[in-house]
């Protein structure tokens, strides 16, 4: 039973840069089965690169993420793909393909990867529309949906590859108030299932109550790495403790 | 009836469709054959240029657009007399004008094609390919399943247009003598040698028929909600 406990995720000395600006400066981190990690941090901390990495959406500059002990660095093509496959993402712009309704958005790679059939699909599509409670919207394209509508059913489609490791970059960043809170309940729930976790966040209400651990990251490096109630109540870093105070109250944010 | 229309209506069944009857296709019909001939071949080629153009980098892109920069430099005029004239001097042979007229108009507007079909490609957000790449789909079937049914659909309108460039030019293939619009046009005013105004207004009306009328079907046909699938 030593698999149970080695780790889904390991950054090993990950580096990534633009050309000569580096964005991840060599970052160890492992995240074990189950575990849900919530990434936090400043705007062009990295943090979205870190979790870009995982599904290689950014290629690696040096160094090498493992997931479930195996070295993906070298991955290409084929290998990419099968690791892409077990990793579900969910953007920031939800990202739907605006020509399908929301039952063909989650459908389609089901089929065309795993070669389901046309129904077979369509009923996991329709399965996981209701789990993410969309189940009247399967015929409704995009530009049909709410905004918090449309990263459900970004969600489900995810999803719908059955993957073991969930990403998440700023999921509730580009919704309107009042529709941030029907997509962290799906959120929540997916915490509740044992899958594996990296949520990019500025909720930190919502990091403290689904968090097992909270990292956060400025400049490329991680700075913190504690349980939440440790990071929102006794932040030791300086970095840190400034970040969690505008976030806050965002109008006293200088003369720290 | 005028003596002016007079001459038309003597002449209507040539200016349309030629020495049909005879087996020689010629007049309108033919101008619209030939541009449909070369609009399908030239759609064809130049998408199939434009995957060609995403997916390569370094030596192969840039042969790509020097040879799209090399056909959109040189007039349509000389394309076509080189296919007609050069083609059978380099292999052999002889091509029919009316091939040759087509195998130009196709080369010459597939390379337009291909310019505004990748634009097209790139005109979606990024997000679309990250999106597809991350459900494990390959670049290819991203391609296929996600991109291209996206873009073509925004390119009609693009499309449409350089199809009604096609029409017109057509009329370039009076110069190796294909029995087209224009040229029958000319024929009729050379035999007759008295209204040439009335002859060649009524070729210009035939032709802005033809391009007015796509352009009226496709605006009409763009106006109903797009329900793609994906079957």
């Amino acid at each position: 039973m030593t698999d149970s406990f080695s780790p889904v995720i390991e950054f090993r000395s990950v580096t990534k840069s633009y050309g000569t600006t580096p964005v991840i400066r060599g970052i160890d981190l492992s995240v074990a089965q189950g575990e849900v990690v919530v990434v936090c941090g400043p705007s062009g901390s990295g943090k979205s690169t870190l979790i870009r990495l995982v599904n290689r959406l950014e290629s690696l500059t040096s160094g090498d993420i493992l997931i479930d002990g195996h070295s993906t660095a070298s991955y290409r093509g084929a290998a990419l793909q099968r690791l892409r496959t077990g990793i579900g993402f969910v953007f920031q712009q939800f990202n739907l393909y605006g020509h399908l309704t929301a039952a063909e958005n989650i459908a389609l790679a089901p089929r065309k990867v795993l070669g389901l059939s046309a129904e077979e699909a369509l009923s996991r599509a329709r399965e996981l529309l209701k789990r993410v409670g969309l189940s009247d919207k399967e015929a409704s394209y995009p530009s049909q949906l709410s905004g918090g509508q449309q990263q459900r059913v970004a969600i489900a489609r995810a999803l719908a590859m059955q993957p073991k490791i969930l990403l998440f970059d700023e999921p509730t960043s580009a919704l309107d108030p009042e529709m941030i809170g029907e997509v962290l309940t799906v959120i929540r729930q997916l915490a509740e299932t044992g899958i594996t976790m990296l949520v990019v966040t500025h909720e930190m209400g919502f990091a403290r109550e689904i968090a097992d651990r909270v990292i956060f990251i400025d400049g490329g490096v991680i700075l913190e790495d504690a349980p939440p109630e440790q990071f929102f109540l006794a932040t030791r870093h300086p970095r840190a403790q400034r970040f969690l105070r505008q976030l806050l109250s965002p109008l006293h944010t200088t003369g720290d | 009836m005028p003596p002016e229309l007079d001459i038309i209506w003597r002449n209507i069944d040539y200016l349309l469709w030629g020495r049909l009857a005879q087996g020689e296709l010629g007049g309108l019909l033919l101008s619209v054959v030939i541009a449909l001939a070369s609009g399908v071949l030239a759609l064809c080629v130049g998408i199939a240029l434009a995957i060609l153009a995403w997916f390569s980098t370094g030596p192969v892109r840039r042969v790509l657009f020097l040879w799209a920069d090399l056909i959109r430099g040189i007039p349509l005029i000389f394309v076509i007399f080189w296919v007609y004239f050069l083609v059978p001097a380099l292999f052999g042979g002889n091509i029919p004008g009316t091939v040759s007229v087509i195998l130009a108009l196709a080369w010459f507007t597939s390379a337009a094609v291909m310019y505004s079909t990748l634009s097209g490609l790139q005109a979606l957000s990024g997000g679309q390919r990250e999106a597809a790449l991350s459900t494990g789909l390959s670049e290819i079937q991203t391609l296929v399943w996600v991109l291209l049914p996206q873009a073509l659909i925004n390119l009609v309108p693009s499309y449409v247009s350089l199809f009604a460039s096609l029409i017109k030019d057509t009329s370039l293939a009076f110069i190796v003598n294909v029995p087209e619009l224009t040229m029958v046009a000319s024929q009729v005013n050379n035999r007759t040698q008295l209204y040439p105004t009335t002859i060649f207004l009524f070729t210009a009306a035939m032709y802005f028929v033809l391009c007015g009328g796509l352009s009226l079907l496709v605006r009409r046909l763009m106006r109903r909600p797009v329900t793609a699938s994906w079957d």
